[in-house]
């Protein structure tokens, strides 16, 4: 299999490795069907729009990364975003909207209302509370966009994401949208969910529509994943338990403090004490970081540009991977906190 | 008064952070431009025409777009009123509960998307789906000048599809394998192989994240030296590219001066920009004057602001049309009004010029002239993602401001590896003729192909040099009765209709590769012809 796709998705572009991909992936994370996307920043940023047009109205988590914030923006939708993670919050604005649609129930008729937030924020690292969501979304019947990038293949016995590991049935959540660039370490992203759903995006999808498939190579990747994701189911609680022991190794960080939920792989080192500057903050970070990749452990500064919705607190990122070992956590955190002793304190 | 309103106007708003490295546009302009008389000015046939390198003696390469007859235009017409017609027909019914439909089973739960609000879903479901095998057709091989289609059969008006678990070997002239790098043997497939062994399929991080890998400095100065820019960034998606970094570019008080038919991404980073974007009609210098003209008279509308900054976007080869942008005119435009030049050569990047690189070589316009080259590496590399070349300062801001560097994996190493590889024998660096060969042979399949499709009568859009050549079908019937009676003689074809191009110009687009052999092009055009009969295709 060549490396290049040579052709959008609508014409030719459809391999049938691509087609495997897809049915694949629906039934590992127990949906009706899944359509794949070239690029990980591009599927959720091209799902949303393809739903939420002018007039619909989306709420969303002020939390949530960049890619969505893109998606929203391309939608024209009007936003109504909520403090991040606060469902009380959220429970006021759809209230709000609530007695707002009965004063005009033919305008409600033709308005979409959509609930958009991360399973496992990618800036902060906490998760989201996903039943209370579930609740709101059979209450007012509002349908719940999940971005998944960072809990496929993370929560859940299985690895199957945040519906199985909040106990949820998989219809619960109307559509989850993962990038396969992360548990995965393939490229692309994919979106899963009802078949009448998934398939509108074959021709609204834009990401879709207007641009090349997936190198068919990097699908066969992709599958191989899969096999060694449904092979091996081990490997996730493996995953979440070293999460929570380099959590621990890194706690008392001079200078530093772990933030975010316990079983996340992706732990943020957020500065006790800012200063005013964030330019002084990411410098002082970058130095932290050097002195790491010098003493051989690569670790990075968490990297945002200034249109961020919310720019979230300047930290360092550590990211745990399954593979390596009680002792390489180790020497790790001893690593980081030498260097944050160095050049914070 | 309206000079010394413009003068006043070109204080720098105190809020604005300029963007540090494409200045502001030279206010002094404003002082020697005179009032409208757009009227007068010619359509860009005073630009330099471009100077046949293949064979001096050949007359100049004409583009045409022949209007659409009139009966054609109203059958159009007639054909897509009965459709809706019909559709509204079905949509009552199935409110009646009178039609069964795959569709309607999947409404009986509540639909919390409203599926059923808009044009567009009601087109989908009673236009589109009637005729939707003719696209998204599966293959099970490279696409190379010929390639496999799954074959697959509806038991329900394509509602759904089944696979019959045979395949078919057709001809391609749907894929865009310009060069006939779609490969999955060769050098660049062995080196491919092996960069995936030594780096992993993909790279887990933006390039600003630990994602850069050495390949990527190796590719980026590669593509700097063939497109002839001092410096070059490479992303994962061609999309992206586009959609990702004129955001970056571009913001409020800006000036974006498009292309009318420019493709999805371009449109897509404008909206994202926040700047102003004006149109101008495809590939008309005049009209692109005029928009040049009020720009820079009257700045930024009620704020009586010179704009900070204006780019013009075009694309070397429109996709659709088959047609060339008229560089060397939009460049000698650019440098009258002071403004800047972003040209997309997703379509031709290794497909026009005598080398292959690009609209530039083909007009002969120096690649310093055009403030940013961005292309893709889809059609001519085999390969995936995209770049922009510019100078080294846009470069390095780029590094640092762009969405996809900052956000967004970086190109994966097989993907890299395939694109340094193909440009390499492009570029003949490998010590061979092979690229030399292909950039040939394409072009003198473009030529003929093309000759022969207008020689036989067919309304043919685009520029004769172009690989691209769009056939004018007009009524959605047959559109689809064109695809798939050429399916039946194993010819794979893409058209293409409402809403993608015009209401009346729906059109089968044909790609042609320098992996297409005369015999091949032969046994298309024999039976393009013959279905060109059967469906009153021609003049």
């Amino acid at each position: 299999m060549e490396s290049g796709p040579v052709d959008l998705g609508g014409f030719y572009g459809t391999v049938d490795i691509h087609l495997e991909l897809e049915e694949r992936l629906a039934k590992f994370t127990g949906r009706e069907e899944a359509i794949i996307y070239s690029y990980g920043f591009a599927t959720i940023s091209s799902a949303i729009p393809a739903y939420s047009k002018r007039r619909d109205i989306i709420f969303c988590d002020e939390g949530v990364c960049f890619a969505v914030q893109k998606g929203l923006a391309a939608s024209r939708s009007k936003i109504k975003y909520f403090r991040h993670n606060d469902m009380d919050h959220l429970e006021q604005l759809l209230e709000e909207q609530l007695k707002l649609d009965k004063k005009n129930p033919a305008k409600e008729k033709v308005t979409r209302k959509f609930i958009v937030a991360e399973a496992l924020y990618m800036n902060h690292g906490d998760l989201c509370p996903l039943p209370k969501l579930v609740e709101f979304r059979n209450r007012y019947r509002t349908p719940i966009f999940l971005e998944e990038s960072l809990s496929f293949g993370v929560l859940g016995e299985h690895g199957r994401g945040a519906t199985e590991h909040w106990g949820l049935k998989p219809g619960d959540v109307d559509l989850i949208c993962a990038s396969l660039e992360t548990a995965m370490g393939s490229t692309g992203g994919f979106c899963a969910g009802k078949s009448y759903v998934v398939d509108h995006q074959r021709l609204s999808g834009i990401g879709y529509c207007f641009s090349a498939s997936m190198p068919p190579m990097l699908a066969a990747a992709s599958i191989k994943g899969l096999d060694i994701m449904e092979g091996s189911p081990q490997i996730f609680s493996q995953l979440r338990d070293k999460a929570v022991a380099m959590r621990r190794l890194l706690r008392g960080t001079p200078g530093l403090r772990v933030c975010g939920e316990s079983v996340n792989p992706v732990i943020h080192l957020q500065l006790a004490c800012p200063s005013s500057s964030r330019d002084t903050d990411d410098e002082l970070l970058e130095r932290v970081a050097r002195e790491c990749i010098d003493s051989g452990v690569a670790v990075v500064v968490a990297k945002y540009l200034k249109e961020e919705l919310k720019l979230p607190p300047a930290s360092l990122r550590v990211t745990v991977c399954v593979e390596l070992s009680e002792d390489e956590l180790e020497k790790a955190a001893k690593v980081i906190k030498t260097a944050a002793a160095k050049h914070i304190l | 008064m309206r000079i010394i309103i413009s003068a006043c106007s070109v204080v720098r708003d105190p809020r604005a952070t300029p963007k540090p490295l494409l200045q502001q546009s030279s206010w002094s302009s404003l002082w020697h431009l005179e009032a409208e008389t757009s009227e007068a000015m010619s359509n860009g046939s005073a630009g330099s025409r471009p100077p046949d390198m293949t064979n001096p003696g050949r007359p100049r390469a004409q583009e045409s777009f022949p209007e659409p007859p009139l009966m054609k235009a109203v059958f159009t017409h007639l054909s897509y009123g009965i459709l809706i017609l019909l559709g509204h027909v079905c949509d009552f019914l199935r409110k009646l509960g009178m039609k069964r439909d795959p569709y309607t089973e999947a409404l009986k739960n509540e639909d919390l998307f409203k599926m059923n609000l808009d044009f567009e879903m009601f087109f989908t479901r009673n236009i589109y789906r009637r005729i939707r095998d003719c696209w998204n057709r599966p293959i099970a091989s490279a696409p190379g000048a010929y390639t496999d289609l799954v074959d697959r059969v509806s038991d329900d008006c394509n509602w759904t599809f089944r696979y019959t678990g045979t395949k078919t070997n057709c001809l391609n002239l749907g894929s865009y394998n310009y060069l006939g790098f779609a490969e999955n043997t060769g050098p660049c497939a062995d080196a491919a192989y092996q960069s995936t062994l030594d780096y992993g399929a993909g790279t887990c991080s933006p390039a600003r994240e630990l994602g850069t890998l050495d390949v990527h400095k190796k590719l980026e100065a590669l593509v700097a030296r063939f497109v002839g820019k001092p410096a070059a960034l490479v992303f994962g998606m061609g999309f992206a590219t586009n959609s990702m970094n004129i955001p970056a570019l571009m913001g409020k008080g800006d000036l974006l001066i498009s292309d009318q038919l420019n493709h999805a991404s371009l449109v897509t980073g404008a909206k994202l920009s926040g700047a102003t974007v004006r149109v101008f009609k495809h590939n008309n210098m005049k009209s692109l004057e005029n928009v040049l003209r009020r720009a820079v008279t009257e700045g930024q509308p009620r704020r009586l602001r010179a704009w900070r900054k204006i780019l013009i976007v075009v694309e070397g080869v429109y996709s659709m049309e088959g047609s060339v942008c008229k560089l060397a005119e939009i460049v000698r435009l650019k440098k009258k009004y002071k403004a800047y030049v972003y040209l997309d050569e997703a379509h031709s990047i290794g497909a026009m010029g005598p080398t292959g690189r690009g609209v530039s070589e083909y007009w002969g316009v120096d690649p310093a002239d055009i403030d940013i080259m961005m292309g893709t590496f889809t059609k001519s590399f085999g390969a995936a993602g995209g770049y922009i070349a510019a100078n080294q300062d846009v470069i390095n801001y780029l590094r640092g401001a762009s969405h996809s560097t900052t956000y967004a994996a970086s190109v994966p190493a097989p993907v890299a590896q395939q694109i340094i590889t193909s440009m390499t024998i492009i570029m003949g660096d490998d010590g061979t003729k092979e690229g030399e060969k292909r950039v040939a042979q394409l072009l003198d399949n473009s030529r003929y192909f093309r000759q022969r499709l207008t020689e036989m009568n067919f309304i043919v859009y685009g520029n004769e040099d172009s690989p691209v050549v769009p056939i004018l079908l007009y009524e959605p019937g047959k559109v689809t009765s064109f695809s798939r009676e050429l399916l039946k003689k194993k010819i794979a074809v893409v058209v293409v209709g409402f809403p993608a191009t015009s209401i009346v110009e729906a059109r089968a687009r044909i790609c042609l590769s320098a992996s297409h052999t005369r015999d091949m092009l032969d046994y298309a055009l024999k039976e393009i012809n013959e279905v060109g009969d059967l469906l009153l295709l021609k003049k």
